[in-house]
């Protein structure tokens, strides 16, 4: 049988969907019992290869697997041999030499989890690579969606609001809100807006003139480590929260807002935002570790939705 | 809408100019109209209108009345060169030459970089400015060219556009993120075309004239290689572009291309370069030394066609005071611009008007219109209830541009001596009397 990746959210069906987050849904009352540890991957090994700082990502995975009760070994690009230069090949090969059933990868560029897909044995698992996909924080938004305003999100408007160009949250978030029947609206300044990208099916606005419309305002990190002098996507942090810092004045009441982390209090969100009741921030967290635990369990025993799993080996 | 203009609270006039032309191509006169002022406000446009006891009449005669003219571009030199202009002085000399608006360029000190700075100029012109005053902002800070000027928050302060006027923008990145990011403030970005590496030491045109003298050149395709890059990323990013004081035919190529590939392109022409040309350099007088430099008459002439055929939107002046110590010294030393408020009709309507290339209607549509709908400021018009901005002008009066009358506060007047026939003789701005002259 072929091996199961998690590359992109291209590769999910609506009914792949549906069933990773109900699968997540009957993982989330493990989270809340005193004993939070089931024997599903007993056995199993999982390997996280990290090649960017991560906290929430990297956190959230280590311990879905552990939850799961299958073994878990974090591999960092620092003080690894990565330092030494060993390219993501010779590493993937190094690695799957443990036979690991799961190699889970965050990489700075584009394409890094097919590229292991193509070395190991083991499924694979994109946590993120350059500015392309991140299909588990996608599915954990989803859940958090699905949670918030019920299983019928059909026709529901999610805004997405901040730097798009950088961002593999909203890559996914795009593919994964629409696959729902959400609408996608994009907020941004043209500079950080990817060129072309209503052929995504997306709409795309300047200002937050039209925010009234949206059910969920989905906040995009302003990424501080590339406004560098002279790259001039935006004039300054000052001027981009007035135009699209998340306020309480912004807001209808009801409206949810949600954002990857971590948050900039002040820039694109406000301090009073971040701390209020309909801000599902905590909740993604929490979220996020009921759908990678999912994501690893259908991983390994497939995506058949019956729950007799345990004997299919 | 924002508040883009700003001049002191005035008396509204109240006047009625009997039996003038009346030229306004918005509202299609072209005919003989009595024009009744009252309270500031055009009442009335009539064959005939009666004159109410004790309203002034001013006797039009053989005079013409044309919407008040707007300059998109000049220098006021407000903060920092104030012994070279003010904003009393530069709405003096712009209420003389027919100007019902003006707006200011940014390259001040301080740089009109940041909306405190805009706020302040607003304040004094509201408080100094005997007609209205509006200002652009940089594109960049301090027009280093390097970070964007913040101008969503600039726009909000009444910024009619952004312009680095005086430089160019250096990079094509810089300038397409200028272009891309101004669609926030929805304000136009106008760009001073000019390929430095090019221009260097150029103290004039590099031609015949240069050759002769011996003055280091500023080729054409400095100005038109510039300004096609910007006009192709105006294309490509679907972004509004003014190019200022256009003076190549090359130039004017590449922005008929760009509108035929849909970009929302406009452009304007300084008095100098439609009435001048390099050959006078030969005088190696100071007052002639511009930038963009006066070019061949073939040039001259593709502008003033440019100019009739609408490639080119409208006249803008490049006002731009200097200090007579700035201009006292030889050619090559000497600072760039000529002073041209207070002589833009007149050398337009000496030239292009009697010289038979230019209609009056044009002149009124270039010069007073269309600078209006670019920077969105309500346009002149002479129509029954409408704000008074209009100016009455003597087509057939001579006068010699003289240094001791003209109001500019700086005397670089490239026609210094020069007699000249046509002459404004009275201005009404934003219903104020501003200006009258009328012998």
């Amino acid at each position: 049988m072929a091996k199961r990746d998690l590359l992109s959210m291209d590769d999910l069906t609506r009914d792949d969907v549906e069933l990773l987050l109900d699968t997540a849904d009957s993982f989330l009352p493990i989270l809340h019992r005193d004993i939070k540890k089931v024997p599903t991957l007993r056995g199993r090994t999982i390997i996280n290869l990290f090649y960017e700082s991560s906290t929430r990502t990297l956190a959230s995975f280590e311990l879905a697997g552990k939850r799961l009760s299958a073994d878990v070994m974090n591999v960092k690009a620092s003080g690894s041999s990565v330092d030494k230069g060993e390219s993501l090949k010779d590493t993937t090969l190094t690695l799957s030499a443990y036979a690991p059933d799961i190699i889970v990868i965050r990489h700075p560029q584009a394409g890094a989890g097919g590229l292991v897909s193509r070395y190991t044995d083991a499924s694979v698992i994109n946590a993120g690579d350059g500015k392309h996909q991140h299909p588990s924080q996608c599915l954990l938004d989803l859940f958090t969606v699905r949670q918030t305003i019920g299983r019928e999100l059909d026709g529901k408007s999610v805004f997405i609001v901040g730097d798009v160009l950088h961002s593999r949250v909203a890559r996914s978030d795009i593919v994964g809100f629409q696959l729902m029947g959400m609408d996608v609206t994009l907020v941004a300044p043209p500079t950080l807006i990817p060129r072309d990208v209503e052929s995504l099916g997306v709409r795309v606005t300047h200002d937050l003139a039209d925010l009234g419309q949206a059910d969920i305002v989905y906040l995009l990190r302003m990424q501080l480590e590339r406004q560098q002098p002279g790259a001039n996507f935006i004039p300054s942090l000052r001027e981009y929260a007035a135009l699209y810092g998340m306020t309480r004045e912004r807001l209808r009441t009801g409206q949810k807002v949600m954002h990857p982390g971590p948050i900039n209090r002040g820039i694109e969100i406000s301090a009073a935002v971040a701390d209020d009741p309909d801000t599902l921030i905590e909740q993604q967290v929490e979220s996020g570790l009921a759908v990678r635990m999912a994501i690893l369990y259908r991983t390994i025993v497939g995506m058949d939705e019956g729950e007799d799993e345990e004997d299919e080996e | 809408m924002t508040q883009r203009l700003w001049s002191a609270a005035g008396q509204g006039a109240d006047l009625l100019i009997r039996g003038a032309r009346v030229v306004d191509p918005q509202t299609g006169v072209d005919d003989q109209r009595d024009v009744l002022i009252a309270d500031g406000r055009v009442a009335k446009v009539a064959r005939k209108i009666a004159a109410a006891k004790g309203i002034r009449v001013v006797d039009g005669g053989e005079r013409i009345v044309l919407p008040g003219f707007v300059d998109l571009h000049a220098h006021f030199r407000v903060p920092g060169r104030e012994d070279e202009e003010d904003l009393e002085t530069a709405s003096a000399a712009a209420a003389a030459g027919g100007y019902v608006a003006a707006f200011g360029m940014a390259n001040t000190d301080p740089v009109v970089d940041t909306a405190s700075v805009l706020r302040s100029l607003a304040e004094r012109a509201a408080a100094q400015a005997t007609i209205p005053l509006g200002f652009w902002a940089s594109v960049t800070r301090k027009l280093a060219g390097e970070q964007l000027s913040e101008m969503w928050e600039l726009a909000d302060a009444g910024a009619v556009g952004f312009s680095d006027d005086g430089r160019p923008l250096p990079t094509a990145l810089l300038a397409r993120r200028a272009l891309q990011y101004a669609k926030v403030s929805g304000r136009p970005v106008a760009v001073h075309g000019q390929d430095d590496s090019l221009t260097a030491d150029g103290v004039m045109h590099e031609g015949a004239v240069s050759a002769r003298l011996g003055l280091a050149g500023m080729p054409a395709i400095a100005e038109s290689l510039d300004v096609a890059r910007a006009v192709e990323i105006a294309v490509y990013e679907g972004a509004r572009l003014h190019v200022c004081h256009v003076s190549t035919p090359e130039t004017l190529d590449h922005i008929r291309r760009g509108r035929g590939a849909g970009a929302a392109l406009t452009c304007e022409v300084t008095p100098h370069h439609l009435t001048l040309t390099d050959e006078t350099v030969t005088s190696l007088d100071p007052n002639f030394k511009m930038n963009p430099p006066l070019r061949p008459e073939s040039y001259r002439r593709a502008l003033v066609e440019g100019l009739a055929d609408g490639t080119i939107d409208c006249v803008a002046t490049d006002h731009a005071p200097h200090a007579r110590h700035e201009k006292e010294v030889p050619f090559e030393a000497a600072a760039f611009g000529t002073i041209g408020l207070e002589t833009a009709f007149a050398v337009v309507h000496d030239v292009c008007v009697l010289g038979g290339d230019l209609s009056l209607a044009i002149v009124a549509e270039r010069m007073s219109q269309a600078p209006a709908r670019i920077a969105g400021v309500e346009v002149p018009a002479i129509r029954a209830g409408a704000l008074a901005n209009l100016c009455l002008v003597d087509p057939q009066r001579t006068w010699t541009v003289d240094r001791a009358t003209l109001q500019s506060r700086s005397d670089n007047s490239a026609w210094y001596g020069r007699t000249l026939t046509g002459k404004v003789v009275l201005t009404v701005a934003a219903g104020r009397l501003a200006w009258e002259d009328l012998g």
